[in-house]
């Protein structure tokens, strides 16, 4: 086997690697930004205010869900955090949210405003699956245009592959 | 590069033992052909106060332009017009050849700047072939004060064409994205500028995230998209009038907007429920018509100089790739095949290339055939998108992000990928989008 075939199939083997891992969890994930008057709480219950922004938050397992490099397939892990979302939008059956579609900064600018649709999209049709009215689930891409990491590494770019829940406020 | 670097060794070679007569070439080649033009200062007959300023201060200013046109062309070696002589008023038309080619000049470029008693001024131009002693080519131009650097851009127009036999493009505007802020919270503007950089112009105040701009091709109106109330949508920009309208009123958001060649067409993706595909549109509005259906993203699109087919990209295959079809949407058929993925396809104004992003590893600008092919990547950097094409089809504009801070730049490069140069701009910039040459 010749040099170039032989780097043909290792570039195939790496490939077939990663299609095969495991999805990478996100670890330390800060806590989603709270705006100053959503943050209020009950004086009397020192919780946040049922139903708001911060309530939502506080409420669910997360508020977003990951996906792997050019991927917008919804894993056990994002089922969970969907599932936790919808029974908070059970609780509150008012509330609308929009989902935020984001990518990481390592692809073109038109792709991955396609793409980021397609992650809030994604997001979307499993809380619709779960019983939540579509009509109180509106979605936009941002595509690499609104990193939540900064650094341009690996897990910087994790964290930005993501569909965020906001409630409509 | 190897070829490249022996390519232009090979040239001096025979330029040193005399076997290259003519100072004409072709730019298609890689002879990294580096004639030695002088540029002097333009005289004036008399030197008159103008709105654009004192004719003698624009004469050298105007030789400033055509020297750094051809400077950024990477096809010549301009001299001047700092530190040569300034010539008098009765040398425009008889040079001194024998003192030209003492200094080594090999072209030489003079003219004048005249105030006309209607306020317009007249600007000469002359291309003259120092060893022949010659006149290759001359131009006048007429015009408002205010628009010394276009007669300046025409000039180098002329002598770029006379001695490249190639079509020219300096007198050309830009359309593209100012950037500044933080990378988490960019800060994203229209603007426009000439081609080198000058009379820049911010469009959108910045309130609103700006992308992808486009010009009409008679530089009346810029499609872009615009994040207008949180609905990623295309908007059509009146730039004589500033205002404003949508493209196609739409629930769904709509983005990556191209003009035809003619400006009477609209090419356009929408993303309906997570699929996005490619339509077209009449410019004046009207009922859109759906051009591809894959199940895959379909975005981008370039038209061919003829308006008869597009080029686009997709990930109907698995990852994004470079197809072709015709404008009606039918004959789609893949033209990529170099391994990695291919992005943001445009179409050469020539129709011999196709320039594209792509993403192995890093983002590099490339250029193949529009069958798919004979492909050369042209830059090599760590993130580089978006190509744009100079109007004749022979320079590169793309925007270049840095690893880390995600600050970005405008950059052009040319088809030997050899002369690459950063475009000067207030702020940082991307989405570069190069108009045809003025009229």
């Amino acid at each position: 086997m010749n040099k170039t075939a032989t780097r043909l199939v290792m570039v195939a083997s790496l490939v077939a690697l990663a299609a095969c891992a495991p999805k990478r969890k996100v670890e330390d994930i800060p806590p989603a930004p709270v705006q100053q008057e959503e943050a209020v709480t009950d004086a009397n219950a020192g919780k946040p205010i049922p139903g708001s922004q911060a309530d939502f938050v506080a409420s669910v397992s997360s508020d977003r869900v990951y996906f792997d490099t050019d991927k917008f397939d919804i894993d056990e892990e994002d089922q969970a955090t969907l599932r936790s979302q919808a029974s908070w939008l059970a609780q509150y059956p008012n509330k609308r949210v929009t989902i935020e579609g984001h990518c990481d900064e390592r692809g073109t600018r038109d792709y991955n405003i396609a793409l980021g649709d397609r992650r809030a999209n994604a997001a979307k049709n499993f809380l619709a699956s779960l019983g939540v009215d579509s009509g109180r689930i509106s979605t936009i891409s941002y595509g690499k245009e609104r990193p939540d990491a900064m650094g341009s590494d690996e897990a910087s770019w994790a964290r930005n592959r993501r569909a965020v829940t906001v409630t409509v406020q | 590069m190897n070829f490249r670097y022996c390519a232009a060794l090979l040239f001096l070679w025979f330029t040193a033992t005399g076997a290259v007569a003519q100072i004409e070439g072709s730019v298609t080649d890689e002879s990294g052909n580096d004639l030695n033009v002088a540029v002097p200062v333009m005289p004036t007959p008399q030197a008159m106060a103008t709105p654009a300023g004192s004719t003698d201060v624009l004469g050298r200013q105007i030789a400033e332009v055509i020297a750094a046109d051809l400077k950024g062309s990477g096809l010549f070696k301009p001299v001047g017009p700092g530190g040569i002589r300034a010539i008098g008023n009765d040398e425009v038309t008889a040079p001194q050849f024998e003192a030209w080619a003492a200094s080594g000049a090999e072209a030489l470029v003079q003219g004048y700047v005249r105030a006309n008693a209607n306020g317009e001024l007249t600007v000469g131009c002359y291309l003259y072939d120092v060893a022949l002693k010659s006149e290759l080519t001359r131009q006048g131009y007429v015009i408002a004060p205010r628009d010394w650097r276009r007669a300046a851009h025409k000039c180098a127009d002329a002598i770029y064409a006379r001695l490249s036999g190639e079509s020219p493009f300096f007198d050309s505007r830009i359309a593209y994205i100012a950037e500044s802020g933080p990378k988490n919270r960019r800060i994203k503007r229209l603007a426009i500028m000439d081609s080198d950089g000058a009379n820049h112009r911010f469009i959108t105040n910045g309130q609103t995230l700006a992308l992808t701009p486009r010009f009409s091709p008679d530089y009346k109106s810029i499609v872009y998209l615009s994040y207008l109330g949180s609905r990623p949508r295309i908007f059509i920009y009146d730039v004589a009038a500033g205002t404003q309208r949508l493209v196609t009123e739409s629930a769904n958001p709509t983005f990556s907007p191209r003009f035809s060649p003619d400006g009477k067409t609209i090419l356009y993706s929408m993303a309906v429920a997570g699929n996005t595909d490619i339509y077209r549109i009449s410019a004046n509005g009207g009922t859109p018509q759906r051009l591809t259906n894959s199940p895959g993203i379909d975005t981008g699109g370039s038209f061919s100089p003829d308006g008869s087919k597009i080029v686009f990209e997709s990930d109907r295959s698995g990852s994004q790739q470079i197809y072709v079809m015709n404008a009606d949407g039918s004959g789609q058929q893949r033209v990529s095949f170099g391994g990695g993925r291919y992005a943001t396809p445009e179409w050469s104004p020539r129709g011999d290339l196709i320039a594209f992003t792509r993403i192995a590893g890093n983002f590099r600008i490339g250029v193949m055939a529009p069958t798919g092919g004979n492909e050369r990547l042209l830059t090599d950097s760590w993130q580089d998108e978006a190509p744009s094409w100079s109007p004749n089809g022979r320079v590169i504009q793309f925007f270049r992000t840095a690893q880390g801070n995600g600050k970005t730049g405008v950059w052009q490069v040319d088809l030997t990928g050899v002369n690459e140069r950063r475009i000067p701009t207030p702020l940082d910039g991307s989405d570069p989008a190069w108009g045809p040459i003025l009229p």
